[in-house]
């Protein structure tokens, strides 16, 4: 079972607001001091999944990443979890691509690999919030897709696929290859261990570029993004709250039932 | 390519609010566009519903019925909307951002090679420029993003629940219905629906809901929740949750409220042990007053409340159920 696991890196979603700032034309995010870029979460339990099933079944993780040098430290932490080879697609052409560009240059380097079962991805990126990626793939490279994953089962050459939706999950059955997204339900990733660390850093990190993976470098960057960003801004908040202050609960809690009565809403 | 095509969802057997919310924003999109507006409805015995959504202010109500078609299942309505689109060739293709919407829009721009923008609030088109103008909350509702396309249509948009207001039904204006003829190759589907189960089929729906009390990390575990629930009950209330007790095992999963569960909109929205993380927010803030609870004074919960108060939960709940089951006692008399 060799599983490719396509991974992003992204600012830490979990800094807190006060120090997330944009830059003075409201193109860019101003990446926060000494808080490093991870490894997108979702991403991450895809890498969790993806080694629950290389435990079961065996074969090889292949981590995947469009990104500079620096990229580099998101594949060392998926390899010190447990994936086996990381690939970093580096390459001019590749900045600033769009979802359907970076999906096509992904499906390349997918189909470099060639042999591979299973290709899976994070839900969404938690920077765009989009999460296009991973169901574009899977048109690319005519593959059977499943979003949303919380588990998968093997059963007889065909995979079980739990999936999540709003109010309950549905189980589809899908044959082998297949591309899926994977949800937090999916579980908390596990933390590296210190063996997983220090052979993750002796790992040689292949880097491909747009030559290697048979991409057209005019079909990707920029240039050809099918939507083009005016702006970013920070909403305004107009609320403010009103405090209910009381030494004992008993009375603060008072004070609210009678204002909530007074507003009319209960 | 002409016209908007809005994809209607049916939420028990009837026209969802979403469909509705659809159809404003298409509409405020036809004053700029000049162009036809057609709501599509997808799978079996559609006829009641199509002459509900006939009087909902579009122009053509189009309507695909077969076998299993009312299934949710992902890879059948792809093919089958896009089937539609090859037809009557839209401009722009409008879902909700549902189970529906992200699944199957992200699909259906790869096979139209469209453009697409998923989860949007705000839809506005520039006559000037021709640019559709697409804004939508990014990094986990921290910015908002203005995306602008002009070329590679259709342009596929999916639009946050609560973004627009629904519209109400007016039978001066009867839309024309059409059944579109679609042809589905069943050996084609390679995923093969094996079950779908809905947990959330007893209490109050969220979405319905006039009230929720919402409990958090800050609940610090399920037991807690006994509390959360005796709240709700003497408010008539249903229960919803954030990420951390959906994660931790708490609470059912099926209740969590946020960028990537529910989106709600209740009248009141008690926020109790929850610290404000603007994911969970995408998902309550279109509440009318929010009450906060919370033993962090800088939570930041606290910016987007109407009320609050700082203190434990465990002291504040009892109190305030006390206090409320006075107050209705008091109405009744």
């Amino acid at each position: 079972m060799n599983i490719v696991v396509c991974i992003k890196q992204v600012q830490d979603p979990e800094i807190p607001a006060s120090k997330f700032r944009l830059d003075a034309e409201g193109k860019n995010v101003i990446p926060p001091e000494g808080i490093p870029p991870v490894i997108n979460p979702y991403d991450e339990q895809a890498v969790e999944l993806a080694i629950r099933i290389k435990e079961k079944h065996g074969g090889q993780i292949f981590i995947l990443t469009i990104g500079s040098d620096t990229a580099a430290s998101v594949v060392k932490h998926a390899l010190a979890m447990g994936a086996d080879e990381g690939i970093i697609l580096n390459d001019m052409a590749f900045e600033g691509s769009d979802s359907f560009s970076t999906a096509y240059i992904m499906s390349k380097a997918i189909q470099k690999i060639d042999n591979y079962d299973l290709v899976l991805c994070g839900r969404q990126a938690a920077d765009w919030d989009e999460g296009l990626v991973g169901s574009i793939i899977a048109e690319n490279l005519h593959l059977p897709l499943i979003t949303l994953v919380e588990s998968v089962n093997l059963a007889e050459s065909r995979f079980q696929v739990k999936r999540v939706i709003l109010d309950g999950y549905q189980v589809f059955s899908v044959p082998l290859p297949a591309v899926l997204t994977v949800s937090h339900e999916a579980g908390q990733p596990r933390l590296p261990s210190g063996w997983g660390i220090i052979s993750a850093s002796k790992k040689e990190i292949a880097v491909w570029d747009a030559n290697t993976i048979g991409v057209e470098s005019y079909q990707t960057g920029a240039e050809k993004s099918r939507k083009k960003l005016m702006k970013l801004f920070i909403p305004q908040k107009e609320k403010k709250c009103e405090m209910i202050e009381d030494e004992k609960p008993e009375e603060a809690a008072g004070k609210l039932a009678q204002k909530l009565r007074e507003a009319g809403v209960i | 390519m002409k016209g908007v095509l809005i994809c209607g969802e049916l939420e028990k057997k009837e026209i969802s609010s979403i469909s509705k919310e659809l159809i404003s924003t298409g509409q405020k999109l036809q004053n700029s566009l000049d162009q036809s507006l057609d709501f599509l409805l997808i799978g079996e015995n559609l006829r009641e519903r199509a002459e509900e959504a006939a009087i909902l202010g579009v122009n053509k109500v189009l309507i695909v019925e077969g076998p299993e078609f009312s299934e949710f299942h992902p890879e059948r309505l792809t093919e089958i909307i896009a089937a539609v689109c090859r037809q009557i060739e839209p401009l722009l293709i409008l879902l909700g951002q549902t189970d529906l919407g992200r699944d199957v829009a992200p699909r259906l721009a790869a096979k139209l090679e469209g453009s697409i923008c998923l989860d949007c609030v705000d839809l506005a088109y520039d006559q000037k420029t021709d640019t559709l103008i697409q804004t939508k909350p990014v990094y986990g509702g921290n910015a908002l993003a203005q995306w602008a396309t002009a070329s590679h249509r259709p342009y596929i948009v999916t639009m946050r629940p609560r973004s627009d207001k629904p519209v109400e039904p007016d039978p001066s204006y009867r839309a024309e219905i059409i059944p579109i003829p679609v042809e589905i190759d069943e050996t084609q589907m390679r995923s093969q629906l094996v079950k779908t189960v809905h947990e959330e089929d007893k209490g109050i729906r969220l979405e319905q809901a006039k009230i929720i009390v919402a409990g958090g990390g800050g609940i610090g575990g399920s037991e807690g929740f006994d509390l959360v629930r005796k709240l709700a009950q003497a408010l008539g209330a249903a229960v919803g949750i954030t990420r951390v007790p959906a994660d931790e095992n708490w609470m059912s999963k099926s209740l969590e409220i946020g960028q990537t569960g529910h989106i709600v909109g209740p009248d009141l929205y008690f926020a109790v042990g929850i610290s404000g993380a603007p994911q969970h927010l995408a998902g309550c803030s279109g509440s009318k007053v929010i009450i906060a609870i919370n033993k962090d004074p800088q939570a930041r919960i606290f910016e987007e409340a109407d009320f609050g108060i700082v203190g434990d939960y465990r002291d504040i709940l009892p109190a305030l159920i006390e206090k409320l089951k006075d107050l209705t006692a008091a109405q009744q008399d």
